[in-house]
């Protein structure tokens, strides 16, 4: 079936407008806020874990590899790692890592809703669905991604150190003075955000696929795809961007 | 009271709804019965504002649905209950959570009222000891009674149902229709109930509405159903194929 992207552009606009209205009750929209945290930041920490340690420790190795001249000192593996680390690993490995997970969950979900007319029953009781559904995990993602990128980033120079340590490459303390040496407070605001950026791509975009959802099981299935796809391409899209915009 | 004024809706080519008018009074359970696709949960979906009719009005006590601003709308709204097809419960939350869900979130009650008034809708569709399960964990039967319980939370006065027999068997039909009657003459709502179940409509219907292609065919209560058989051909043949399946 052909997608019209304008046509689904518009409409994205719309529901990303409708979503900001005065909450029902507060008390309520707070504690939606914190169960989606804990769902989406709490609910990411192993996979997180895992990927950044990985990445750290693979790009440990692997510009080792790269760098084979005995002119250059060890310490720019530490250096080269923990800046490529901060600045495009961690935010964007983690993010398109997390459309996979985070993204297709909200998109089934709320599609599920949507083809169960739980979002009807809302609509009927003149509740908001986008606002009571969707923004509580907007906000959610925009504080845990940039949570989860800090611990990413962490993570991956650990396991840097570690992979460097262990091989052989270099040792700790030439690691970090590597990683010191040219360590500039904007890259670590750039990460954030960064991931503050791909955190309402992926959350807004996954729950328009979900919250249009026609159909049943199958519908379902292909809107969690078309979010994961979606998300994933405007993440690199953003990145782009923000490279063009910020890093000159 | 309800007051349908000549209802159109289409979906591209295809007209739903023709010129539909109809009045719907308190303390009636009217039944609006014909054959799938004849645009009967799209006129529901109209009533209950889901989908906008092209043109029209419908007025709930005098109070133009289509035309109210914001807050107008949301009282109006607060008094609409609605019973899905599938009772369209809250996966996420327990069958007493389901049921506090419209008093949080749209009456000023506090949490000990808030639980009261939830004991007080489950003992009322006869559901006990289920408070703390799931959806999931309840049978057909039991959810549709907690979506009538969540129906009528709000003390609905316009209580609508779409197909509550679906998918139930004979016995606990028969047990849900005696509910949804019960309640109607109970808190003197205005119920309106989508059905395909031409038993429910002759044992306990007091206005039927009959819907052929998008048109009101045939109105009356269910005493006067077994003249308008000889004389309304089309209800005979959708009486006739509701019994046969």
């Amino acid at each position: 079936m052909k997608y019209n992207y304008i046509f689904h552009l518009g409409k994205y606009m719309i529901f990303c407008k409708n979503m900001f209205s005065k909450p029902e009750k507060l008390k309520v929209f707070v504690s939606r806020i914190f169960q989606e945290m804990n769902s989406i930041g709490v609910g990411s920490l192993p996979i997180v874990a895992i990927i950044s340690i990985f990445i750290g420790a693979v790009t440990t190795v692997q510009t080792a590899y790269q760098l084979v001249s005995s002119l250059i000192p060890p310490s720019v593996i530490g250096q080269i790692v923990s800046d490529s680390t901060i600045l495009e690993l961690s935010p964007t490995i983690m993010s398109l890592v997390l459309a996979g997970k985070v993204g297709s969950h909200i998109a089934s979900e709320i599609g599920t809703m949507r083809v169960t007319e739980q979002i009807d029953a809302l609509e009927v009781m003149g509740i908001n669905a986008t606002g009571h559904l969707v923004l509580p995990k907007i906000i959610a993602a925009m504080i845990m991604f940039p949570v989860l990128n800090i611990l990413s980033i962490t993570l991956s120079i650990w396991g840097g150190i570690t992979a460097g340590d262990l091989s052989g490459i270099l040792t700790q303390e030439q690691f970090l003075e590597g990683a010191r040496e040219t360590f500039k407070g904007f890259v670590l605001f750039f990460s954030i955000l960064k991931a503050f950026t791909f955190s309402m791509i992926i959350t807004s975009i996954s729950a328009y696929q979900g919250f249009y959802t026609h159909g049943g099981a199958l519908e379902v299935g292909e809107s969690s795809t078309r979010a994961v796809v979606f998300s994933c391409v405007m993440i690199l899209f953003a990145d782009y961007v923000l490279a063009q915009l910020l890093l000159k | 009271m309800i007051e349908l004024q000549n209802i159109n809706k289409s979906f591209g080519d295809i007209h739903v709804l023709h010129d539909v008018s109809i009045q719907f009074n308190p303390g009636e359970l009217n039944y609006v019965i014909g054959a799938s696709g004849c645009g009967k949960s799209v006129m529901m979906k109209c009533m209950v504002g889901l989908v906008k009719p092209e043109t029209g009005h419908i007025k709930y006590d005098g109070r133009d649905f289509l035309n109210l601003d914001r807050n107008n709308l949301r009282e109006v709204r607060r008094e609409i209950g609605m019973l899905f097809q599938g009772t369209a419960l809250f996966d996420s939350l327990t069958v007493e959570e389901n049921v506090a869900f419209p008093l949080q979130m749209l009456s000023d009650m506090n949490k000990s009222d808030i639980h009261e008034r939830v004991n007080f809708c489950l003992k009322r569709v006869n559901l006990v000891d289920v408070n703390k399960k799931y959806p999931a964990e309840i049978s057909g039967g039991m959810k549709k009674r907690v979506g009538i319980a969540r129906a009528i939370a709000l003390n609905t006065k316009y209580l609508f149902c779409d197909e509550p027999n679906s998918g139930l068997d004979p016995l606990t039909s028969r047990v849900i229709d005696a509910l949804l009657k019960d309640i109607t003459e109970e808190f003197n709502i205005t119920t309106i109930i989508n059905s395909h179940d031409m038993k429910s409509v002759f044992d306990t219907a007091d206005k039927i509405i009959f819907i052929y292609k998008g048109k009101v065919k045939w109105r009356g209560s269910r005493h006067d159903v077994k003249d308008a058989l000889e004389i309304v051909p089309e209800l005979d043949d959708f009486a006739k194929a509701s019994f046969l399946s």
